[in-house]
């Protein structure tokens, strides 16, 4: 039953789609360049201790150093360079109308998730986790609040730096259904290394149902918990959750932290670390700075395991 | 000689912990990190996440009861990790989402870790 944080850490040469396809494609070429380099190095290196006089005249003449020294790096770098060019547009290449659009925050240290319409207005938010048809290009509109991340999927497209104060468009596409980890790939400070998330690829039957059922959780009046629920939410607006954290439908408005509407039905918590379930939640409520220090939320340690029960439960039936 | 010879004739210190074999072993390491038991617990030869919520595990070869109440056994301390209230009706502790055969190799786990 534990396999939500599985994709995590992702794969790096198991391409699922069409961008990391060709990302894959240029890294084996590289790589195998370089073997190909390499051996031509240890050949001339052989030649020139123990090689015989003629071989090592021709090694030293002019023909090889026109050809193994100028002409075969120059074809072979500027052909990389071209076909990187190209690479980089196809990731990169605007919006045309047709594809899904999703603007994705770097915070420090979590991803702000937020879908947008067409007119690219934000319809839904969320944090930590992307939905996605299979078979669909997806453009990514990568910001950053705070300071420079990187957004890294490996199963689904390239890198691309998340810069303050400027969009960066990337496109990830998904070939089959399943869950590809992501990373952030620079170095932000303090837990960094902690700093992941998923991409889920639906069917398009599956991904239907999951579209209507975020719908109807955002129109749905949120009917007043009974039991434990109902005292999770007092003590989360009464504790200060909801200074940090936006739960739709409720008086919680808070930005400064990932967005709960859905957080019941995500696969992970403490963006992409650990799986979501009511004993990870509450050893995250209770006490995240012993999961990932340095986070900005601050312990919850005062509050007894009762409280910081209720309170689980609450989230879970956040979905 | 007459020391070496004692010392040769002493038994082994009883075996005081459960071992089990490597691969239940292994796959007991493994759902811990998978369910995250480290949000709560400081567990040996986990080294990330060390929580503080809930009690250290470390030494656990040596407690002699499961949450203070039960003799020590991998069947109850399985039992104990998918259901704690059943065990312990004021454990703090939620149940865990593991399957039973998961659960005794935590268990199993937990026992093995001699880190005296």
């Amino acid at each position: 039953m534990i396999d939500a944080v599985w994709g995590w850490p992702p794969p790096v040469l198991d391409p699922a789609g069409p961008y990391a396809d060709s990302v894959t494609l240029l890294a084996w070429v590289l790589f195998g360049l370089g073997v190909f380099v390499s051996g031509v190095v240890v050949v001339a290196l052989w030649i020139a201790v123990k090689g015989s006089p003629g071989l090592r005249a021709k090694l030293g003449g002019e023909h090889a150093v026109w050809i193994g020294g100028i002409a075969f790096p120059a074809v072979v770098l500027v052909a990389l360079l071209v076909w990187g060019l190209l690479l980089t547009a196809s990731l990169t290449r605007p919006i045309s109308g047709e594809e899904m659009r999703v603007r994705v925050t770097g915070e420090m240290w979590w991803f702000r998730v937020a879908y947008l319409d067409p007119a690219g207005n934000t319809e839904m938010l969320d944090a930590n986790e992307i939905h996605i048809p299979v078979g669909h290009p997806v453009v990514l509109e990568l910001e950053s609040a705070d300071v420079i991340h990187n957004f890294w999927v490996p199963n689904l497209s390239g890198k691309m730096d998340m810069i303050p104060g400027r969009t960066n468009l990337l496109r990830i596409q998904a070939d089959r259904p399943g869950q590809f980890g992501g990373v952030c790939a620079e170095y932000c400070g303090g837990p960094h290394a902690l700093m992941g998330f998923v991409v889920i690829a639906h069917e398009p039957e599956a991904w239907n149902q999951w579209v209507a059922a975020r719908r109807a959780r955002l129109q749905a009046a949120s009917s007043p918990p009974a039991g434990a629920a109902a005292r999770g939410r007092a003590l989360f607006m009464d504790e200060g959750c909801a200074g940090c954290h936006r739960v739709a439908g409720t008086q919680a408005n808070g930005l400064a932290g990932p967005d709960l509407t859905h957080v019941g039905s995500r696969a992970t918590l403490g963006a992409g670390i650990l799986p979501n379930h009511r004993g990870t939640m509450m050893g995250w409520i209770g006490d995240s700075q012993s999961i990932k220090p340095g986070n900005r939320m601050p312990r919850y340690d005062m509050l007894s395991a009762e409280e910081i029960e209720a309170i689980a439960i609450w989230l879970e039936t956040q979905r | 000689m007459t020391v070496l010879a004692a010392l040769a004739a002493c038994k082994p210190p009883p075996q005081s912990r459960h071992i089990g074999d490597q691969s239940t072993m292994a796959r007991g390491k493994q759902v811990i990190a998978q369910a995250g038991c480290g949000a709560c617990h400081e567990i040996p030869g986990v080294a990330w996440p060390r929580g503080k919520l809930g009690p250290s595990l470390m030494n656990y070869d040596d407690i002699g009861f499961i949450a203070g109440s039960r003799p020590a056994s991998i069947a109850t301390l399985a039992t104990f990790v998918r259901d704690p209230r059943s065990v312990r009706p004021d454990s703090t502790m939620p149940a865990m989402p593991i399957s039973e055969a998961d659960a005794r190799a935590v268990a199993t786990y937990l026992y093995g870790q001699d880190d005296d």
